[in-house]
């Protein structure tokens, strides 16, 4: 079938369209270019409509064991937001951590049509994966998370060069079908299991003497010369701390260049300044990453209300457990691979710790200058549900909305940020930039985040109005693969997208030692650890797309 | 006549995936790696292979057609046993979605202790593989632990370990129920420790022991038989040890309100931990499916199972939506029984209109309406099946050709035909 869109305004980044006047033609699932014989069969018109691909978010805990965990917690907050069967659509739950059917239709509902999972830990990577499984409509995929594994600091510990650790992490990537790489509070979460309850960047690990800085920079090493698109996805040090600031601002300086990709980063960049010892790092932080181009960032917003946090630095959830509302909270060590922690977080306007927050997250956004390197994220659910993208959407774009909320917050908060100062409001195209094109390109997917000829047709339709809330909470036309799945902020269409992978070669003989540790230390056995491609797509349902590495031919 | 090595079980909950099993035809023999739980499980022979209806041998479409028509009208179905693999999970969810069912896991009462407790105040847990490693001391409470999976010790304490140069060297200590036999002694003879007490007493005997581990005074010298005295000893080694592990089967602890219980263990190995060493919870389950059922219920609706879907949305009560009290109080109108791993778990007795989708050598006191036998997960399909730890879903392997349905396929079906 022939689609056409008549008339939209485009908003392509990736072709560098900013706000044209174009026709868009859809054909088996893709975009195609303009057909000599252009009789479609079934006619859009978009005329004063914008159009942009569908939104990808790079960092979102949709899929694995704690998200499970922090569901299993939280019956009262489901109970808010029960979820009725329709039609079309299973039921489920929503609000902090919605059921997974729900998770696809509420992103598709505000015009996402991929999201990826940023803490795949290797042994709970066929969790996250059946979890994704259960996502409709959306496409997904995930970042094997590396860095506090038993085996990995060994190899340090034991000066294994870097051909074996990439050896290592390649292998790992396949085993756990993933997209690219993560480390979580580098070496801490392993440093937690032997009573370490903090970990600089310099510090080392009691048992293995190696330090996050080492472990940083064997990954990110790693990852760029297996040729992973996506740079080193690196949750860092003292998440939360105040004074972390500094922390952050060591970590770009010590990977020397490298790629990497700085998650969260609002958790990221405290200070220690004024009466309550906690300040606003996020002006030193913007002005490191406009400076340093080997780094990208995603935010963490925070947004006032109920959530939860779910996270596998256990280090550091175990250090803020005194904030759960409510007070229950879960931290587990995992399998000699990882951890996580769970812990329910209320932010308040009014507290001014949680105000401080939402402006730090403000700052950052509104002060680092190129949008490729920066993207929308609220570390979904961390942060707050990503139901709440709209909302914030609207106080990038807004300034006068901005300010009437900076208002209400905590006083003392006011005084503490430069937010009323900043002018900046992003533009659409910018917008597009955060939310497509730039992801897509920071992930390496290929065929998406572009509305040119050869893309996938994963393409939104939004009504424009100057409340950019209203406008990015219910777009006009959602088509995912050329299937038209929403109308009017509605699911009129279920599908199954795929999962993105890569699969980078690895020398066989790495599967020597790890057989060997296998055997010795773990539980399962190194054969039934390794997931196959089947376990995705022997359902009917799921498929696997595996992305070019850099440096490959596309 | 083959052999298929490094399989793993979904039957003892414990992982273990290392057996070698003979397969000729579709009779299978275990080699290598069995025991007491897996072996019989394993070995079990097919006797069904054959849908009926009313006694009547049918074909597998007539069956469908049966299920279908029975729940058809129905007001409030339940899904009871709920003791599959994750995709029959899967295929059971859609049917009580599409039906306004009840989901009822057959194991719910004990693993209700644990997430009433969870949902409480949560928990410091831990995984297999930690434990392996690291546990220099291991409590075991209220629980017999080479009953419930009986290669726990042979896999996971008297067995190498990273970060311990002895692993013969870890304590282990029993509170309340005294082990059956000797597989918690060390490999170099040193037996465990025994602090025994009835069950129903361990409510006193963990607030004692909690107290004294947060350094509170106990007047008392005795706690239901054991001296306080002793209890001080082990909160003195729980604090003492570098990474100790309490576990504890949520169902062996067989007394009312027994969720108050697991939330003290639980605050307890918090409280260990604000004493500058380490301590986590190993709560002991995962079999047949009941980690699996609460895993996908959860990812599918926010809940555990004891989810009903009757309003058109899923509501979880775990007291409310218990099946054997619906069936018996008349609430319900139908039962579909799923129980794809255990042929000697029937389901409870009712009047009611009855499909049980089951693991081939069923027998019933009263034939259901509709019985399909089905294939076991992990011997007649490849499938997934969470652990005790619920971090690690194990990929069930195929060992046979038997023809037998899967549970997603049979549930998917009735499913599609309501």
């Amino acid at each position: 079938m022939l689609i056409k869109l008549t008339g939209g305004t485009i908003y392509d980044p990736a072709s560098g369209i900013a706000g044209q006047q174009q026709d868009i033609y859809l054909q088996n699932g893709r975009i195609i270019n303009p057909p000599a014989e252009a009789k479609a069969d079934k006619e859009y018109d978009l005329k004063g409509k914008v159009v942009m691909s569908g939104a990808i978010d790079m960092h979102t805990h949709i899929g694995g064991g704690k998200g499970n965990i922090a569901r299993t917690l939280l019956p009262e907050d489901h109970r808010t937001d029960p979820v009725a069967r329709t039609a079309i659509c299973r039921s489920g739950c929503g609000h902090a951590m919605p059921s997974t059917f729900v998770t696809g239709y509420r992103y598709a509902e505000m015009g996402y049509t991929a999201g990826f999972e940023p803490a795949l830990l290797p042994i709970n990577a066929r969790q996250a994966h059946m979890e994704m499984g259960d996502i409709p409509i959306l496409d997904k995929g995930g970042y094997v998370m590396l860095g506090s594994d038993d085996y990995l600091l060994r190899m340090l510990t034991a000066k294994k060069d870097q051909k074996a650790i990439n050896d290592y992490v390649a292998w790992t990537i396949q085993s756990a079908k993933a997209i690219g790489v993560k480390v979580v509070n580098p070496g801490g979460i392993n440093a937690f299991k032997f009573n370490q309850r903090k970990l600089d960047l310099d510090e080392q690990n009691s048992h293995y003497g190696v330090t996050p800085r080492e472990i940083l920079q064997v990954l990110a090493t790693a990852v760029k010369d297996i040729g992973i698109s996506h740079p080193l996805h690196v949750h860092g040090c003292n998440l939360g701390v105040p004074g972390n600031m500094q922390t952050t601002l060591d970590t770009i300086q010590g990977i020397g260049g490298l790629p990497m990709h700085l998650t969260h980063i609002q958790f990221h960049s405290y200070g220690t300044e004024g009466d309550f010892k906690f300040s606003s790092g996020a002006a030193q932080i913007a002005e490191a990453i406009n400076k340093n181009k080997n780094i990208t960032i995603d935010v963490g917003q925070i947004l006032f209300g109920q959530t939860v946090t779910a996270s596998g630095d256990n280090m550091r959830q175990h250090a803020n457990h005194k904030h759960a509302s409510p007070n229950k909270w879960v931290t587990m060590d995992i399998e000699c691979d990882a951890g996580c922690g769970v812990v329910p977080f209320k932010y308040k306007d009014q507290n001014f710790v949680n105000a401080l927050q939402w402006a730090i997250g403000l700052e950052t956004f509104l002060l680092v200058d190129d949008p490729w390197r920066i993207f929308l994220t609220t570390d979904h659910p961390n942060g707050a549900p990503f139901t709440s993208y709209p909302h914030l959407i609207r106080l990038l774009m807004d300034k006068s909305f901005r300010n009437d909320m900076l208002a209400t917050i905590h006083p003392e908060a006011q005084k503490m940020t430069t937010l009323a100062s900043i002018d900046r409001e992003y533009s659409l195209q910018e917008i597009a930039i955060m939310t497509r094109a730039g992801a897509a390109k920071l992930i390496g997917l290929k065929d998406r985040g572009g509305l040119s000829a050869g893309n996938w047709a994963d393409i939104t339709v939004y009504t424009d109005n100057p409340n950019r809330e209203q406008m990015f909470e219910k777009p006009d036309y959602v088509f995912k693969d050329g299937e038209l799945v929403v109308v009017d902020g509605k699911v009129v269409a279920t599908k199954w997208g795929t999962t993105h992978t890569v699969k980078p070669d690895f020398d066989p003989t790495v599967e020597k030692d790890l057989q060997a540790y296998f055997d010795r230390y773990l539980t399962m056995k190194l054969g039934n650890f390794k997931m196959s491609d089947d376990e995705i797509t022997e359902d009917g349902r799921g498929s696997i797309t595996v992305h070019p590495l850099k440096g490959a031919a596309a | 006549m083959t052999e298929i090595t490094e399989v793993p079980s979904p039957f003892c909950g414990i992982g273990t995936d290392d057996l070698t099993i003979r397969i000729d035809g579709v009779s299978l023999k275990v080699i290598e790696n069995g025991c007491s739980v897996n072996t019989p499980l394993f070995e079990q022979a097919i006797t069904d292979t054959s849908p009926r209806v009313e006694g009547k041998e049918v074909s597998l479409e007539i069956a469908v057609a049966k299920a279908s028509a029975l729940l058809k009208d129905t007001k409030l179905p339940v899904i009871g046993g709920c003791a599959t693999d994750v995709n029959g999970m899967r295929g059971l969810l859609a049917l009580a979605d599409r039906s306004g069912a009840v989901v009822d896991n057959m194991n719910f009462v004990g693993a209700r202790n644990n997430f009433l407790a969870l949902q409480d105040s949560g928990w410091m847990n831990t995984t297999l593989a930690e434990v392996k490693n690291r546990c220099d001391l291991l409590l075991v409470v209220g629980t017999d632990l080479e009953a419930f999976a009986p290669r726990f010790f042979q896999r996971y304490l008297w067995t190498e370990a990273m970060f311990l140069e002895d692993s013969s060297q870890r304590q282990v200590i029993y509170l309340g129920t005294p082990p059956s036999g000797n597989a918690s002694t060390s490999p170099k003879g040193n037996k465990a420790q025994i602090f025994e007490c009835a069950t129903s007493a361990l409510p006193e005997v963990m607030a004692v022991l909690r107290a004294l581990v947060k350094k509170q005074p106990i007047r008392s010298e005795t706690v239901a038989g054991i001296a306080v005295t002793d209890l001080q000893h082990l909160a003195d080694q729980l604090i003492a040890a570098k990474y100790s592990v309490v576990t504890w089967a949520a169902g062996a602890l067989a007394f009312n309100q027994a969720e108050l219980t697991v939330q003290m263990l639980s605050e307890m190995v918090k409280d260990v931990n604000n004493q500058n060493t380490r301590c986590s919870g190993l709560p002991l389950a995962g079999k047949e499916g009941d980690q699996t059922a609460n895993q996908v219920c959860g990812w599918t609706t926010g809940y555990p199972t004891r989810t009903r879907f009757s309003r058109g949305y899923p509501e979880y009560d775990p007291f409310l939506n218990d099946s054997r009290v619906l069936l018996e109080n008349g609430e319900a109108d139908a039962l579909v029984w799923v129980q794809a791993f255990n042929a000697n778990a029937v389901p409870p007795m009712t009047n009611l209109p009855t499909i049980v989708v089951g693991r081939s050598g069923m027998t019933f006191a009263k034939e259901p309406d509709v019985f399909i036998p089905v294939g076991t997960p992990g011997i007649d399909h490849a499938g997934h099946a969470y652990r005790m730890d619920n971090v690690v879903a194990i990929r069930l392997k195929k060992l046979r050709d038997s023809g037998l349905p899967s549970t997603a396929e049979v549930l998917n079906a009735i499913e599609q035909s309501l």
